[in-house]
């Protein structure tokens, strides 16, 4: 399956793929409505500063995926094509799955007590923080074998 | 070709696929390229105003930042900004103002080659508005008293402007009573950039005041100053009848685009290629004629005062030159693409710059000066007449696509148009909105924008207006829009407007739509409605006629400015898209809603023309209400 590649020499930091992230998983899909409406949309993409540059940083959709395991509610599931699934209904904010993800890639929305994760844009089939990245930091391209 | 909204204009489709198939990156393939752009420049959030920063505000993460460095929120991230493109476009109109006031008092001591005073009636009423005695005064003695003191307003430390006079003593008093009357141009824009450096002015409601006193000193101080002297320099507009777009120019003659601003320059390229030495010249080395046609704001000076043909609007200067037709492209400043000489490399093109202000690596440059005026613009136009010769024929695809239009309507005409020779008045006007023939006058003016269908939301929203009687007033590239639509002819009355507006522009004779001239001119629509105000009957103050404003496309800081003075004078502006602000909550709710309680003017955002019209035409009845004028007569 395709995933989401990051390139820290390329990121300059500023935090498109956050904001077109957000837009894209709000109800109106619009900036100027997107950060007025009530319970705003958070990116499940964050921008981190590391030792070799910056680099955004989502869900891996791994295959080893700890956090499936790891979670109590099975909220989570795995599917070899599409990645990893999540059903917002199930998950009761335990945080297991932050604790599992080697990453540190699972990030909380503390306002319902459910993770927010990244579903590689399943809507449109096309992940928005790649396709519009300034600088193509950010790829998504088959994985390597 | 770049899969973005696009002019359904058939000359710039046609020069467009040219481009395409010559692989030349036009303003749209740029545009796609820069998509999308960044969230927080168009939310007003980012500030690079210091070295803390760069800053931004984080919109969505409630653990983001939501300050910067220094402490500022939001707002006054947002309203820093914002002054400072406010501060960016009224220092062009005033500097464009500065550089007539030049040119003028040049002329005014003889110094300057090939201009005279044109309109002595006009000089007159402008150097007693300045506080010159006239009385046994040559006109250069007066016109050369009323430079300086033009001059010195400039620098003003302390009073009031002169043409601000003109406006209502309703608004005067507004505006002292917020401490928003601009004391001098020079000024307060000084003022206003201080007042945006880190650190200094840290409350958005004062950021917005001064803001508004800047663009006042603007609409009723240099853009006012280029109007009037502009009108005496190089004669006041009468309508007219005129060409525009792609297909004015000439297979067979020598074709030069002036394209600008500043009339210093482009009225005497004009002159000086009706010269017959100049024509003779043409006919030896094979060509017909010249045509001189213009580009964005300097086209509408020339084209109101002398017809002269305007080959397009902003966002066609680069296909200008792709006609291939093109022996010289002459500019001076705004609005100038720095792209031009990258393209005119691949035809014959000349580009030559000529303000000391505006430089572009790889132009010629031939720096103007109006002592040798007649003499430079000949010399110009030699190099022109030189290059025709190395134009390709093969190369030459000028679009069969022009319109006719009358321009040339301004706030002095309006008093002819509906009183007659006899009778100098405003009265019909007037009435006509008292009795419900009329519902009001929209003003629909502004840039063009390859962000939207360059040219159709323009001719839309216009056709709306029209059809609810509501009459229009435009000014700069929206005109030459809408000029590409036909609509600024008398036909367009019975084409598109309701019975209302019918009736007056069968019984006056004018097109439904008045073409009131370049940018600058926006100044005209707040001395016409200084003379709506006067007649009576409708109100007060500025802010109680039933008009409305809009600049559907707009680009440049200058747009932001004039919107800004409108606001500040009493009227609602709508915008096609907001200046960066929605980031800032409060801001936004400060322009759109409480600035209302000061100066009875606001702002509103919509792109959708039709929904753009609905808001004006709302505001237009809540004015008419308030007025407790008759019904409509038609609706």
């Amino acid at each position: 399956m395709k995933k989401l590649y990051y390139d820290p020499k390329k990121c300059t930091a500023c935090k498109t793929c956050e904001i077109v992230c957000a837009i894209g998983h709000s109800p109106s899909k619009d900036l100027y409505t997107a950060i007025v409406e009530d319970n705003v949309s958070l990116p499940s993409v964050r921008v981190y500063v590391g030792q070799e540059g910056n680099f955004p940083l989502a869900c891996r959709h791994c295959k080893d995926h700890p956090c499936v395991n790891a979670c109590i509610a099975s909220a989570l599931s795995y599917d070899t094509e599409k990645g990893l699934l999540f059903n917002k209904e199930k998950c009761v904010g335990c945080w297991m799955c932050v604790m599992a993800c080697p990453y540190g890639a699972v990030r909380t929305d503390k306002r319902d007590n459910k993770s927010v994760r990244c579903d590689l844009c399943a809507d449109i089939n096309d992940p928005r923080c790649a396709k519009n990245c300034p600088t193509k930091a950010i790829v998504y391209v088959e994985e390597k074998k | 070709m770049a899969e973005n909204k696009f002019s359904g204009d058939k000359a710039t489709q046609e020069l467009r696929q040219v481009a395409e198939d010559l692989n030349i990156q036009t303003i749209w393939d740029r545009e796609v390229l820069q998509t999308p752009h960044c969230g927080f420049g168009l939310l007003g959030i980012c500030c690079k105003n210091c070295n803390l920063g760069p800053c931004r505000v984080d919109p969505f993460n409630p653990d983001g930042p939501k300050l910067g460095v220094c402490g500022a929120d939001a707002d006054v991230i947002a309203a820093r900004n914002l002054l400072r493109h406010i501060t960016a476009g009224s220092a062009c109109h005033n500097d464009h103002g500065r550089e007539i006031t030049k040119a003028f008092y040049m002329t005014a001591k003889g110094e300057a080659q090939g201009y005279k005073i044109n309109d002595e009636q006009k000089l007159k009423v402008v150097a007693q508005e300045y506080g010159v005695t006239i009385e046994g005064k040559s006109s250069p003695e007066i016109a050369q008293e009323l430079a300086k003191k033009i001059f010195s307003e400039y620098g003003q430390q302390e009073g009031e402007l002169a043409l601000i006079q003109r406006a209502p003593k309703k608004q005067k008093e507004l505006w002292r009573k917020h401490g928003m009357m601009p004391r001098g141009m020079d000024r307060e824009v000084v003022e206003s950039m201080a007042r945006t450096n880190m650190g200094v002015d840290n409350d958005y409601r004062s950021l917005m005041r001064q803001g508004m006193k800047v663009a006042l000193s603007d609409g009723w101080g240099g853009s006012m100053i280029a109007t009037d002297l502009s009108d005496i320099l190089f004669r006041s507009p009468r309508p007219l009848s005129g060409k525009s777009n792609l297909g004015v120019f000439k297979e067979d003659e020598v074709n030069i685009a002036v394209h600008g601003h500043v009339p210093v320059l482009s009225d005497m390229i004009a002159q000086a290629a009706t010269d017959p030495e100049i024509l003779k010249y043409a006919k030896e080395k094979g060509a017909n004629g010249i045509l001189v046609a213009g580009i964005c704001c300097t086209a509408l000076e020339s084209l109101m005062r002398r017809g002269m043909p305007v080959a397009g609007n902003f966002l066609q200067q680069e296909l200008a030159i792709i006609t291939g037709a093109l022996e010289m492209l002459i500019v001076d400043l705004q609005c100038v693409m720095p792209s031009l000489p990258e393209i005119a490399k691949r035809f014959h093109t000349k580009v030559i710059s000529t303000n000391p202000r505006a430089h572009f690596p790889g132009t010629e440059y031939i720096e103007f000066n109006e002592a040798k005026g007649f003499e430079l613009a000949k010399q110009i136009i030699r190099k022109a007449i030189d290059n025709f010769p190395n134009r390709k024929k093969e190369s030459v695809n000028i679009p069969k696509v022009s319109a006719d239009l009358v321009p040339g309507f301004t706030t002095e005409y309006v008093f002819d148009m509906l009183g007659g020779k006899t009778r100098f008045t405003y009265r019909p006007l007037n009435d006509g909105i008292i009795m419900g023939r009329l519902r009001g006058v929209a003003a629909v003016v502004g840039c063009d924008n390859p962000k939207m269908q360059s040219g159709d939301t323009h001719a839309r929203l216009v056709k709306e207006l029209l059809k609810n009687d509501v009459l229009v007033v435009q000014t700069g590239c929206a005109a030459t829009a809408c000029a590409k639509d036909d609509l600024l002819t008398p036909e367009a009355a019975f084409k598109h407007a309701g019975k209302g507006i019918q009736e007056i522009c069968e019984a006056v004779g004018c097109p439904p739509v008045l073409h009131l001239g370049p940018c600058v001119d926006n100044s005209r629509i707040l001395t016409a409605c200084c003379e709506m105000v006067k007649e009576g009957g409708i109100g007060n103050g500025l802010d109680e006629l039933p008009i409305a404003g809009a600049a559907p496309e707009w680009v440049s800081e200058k747009a932001v400015a004039i919107g800004w003075y409108f606001v500040a004078s009493g009227a609602l502006v709508v915008f096609g898209m907001p200046y960066p602000l929605y980031g800032a909550k409060n801001l936004t709710n400060f322009v759109t809603k409480e600035v209302e309680e000061w100066t009875g003017g606001r702002w509103a955002f919509e792109p959708d023309p039709m929904k753009m019209a609905r808001i004006m035409i709302d505001h237009i009845d809540a004015k008419r209400k308030a007025l407790n004028l008759r019904p409509m007569m038609y609706q």
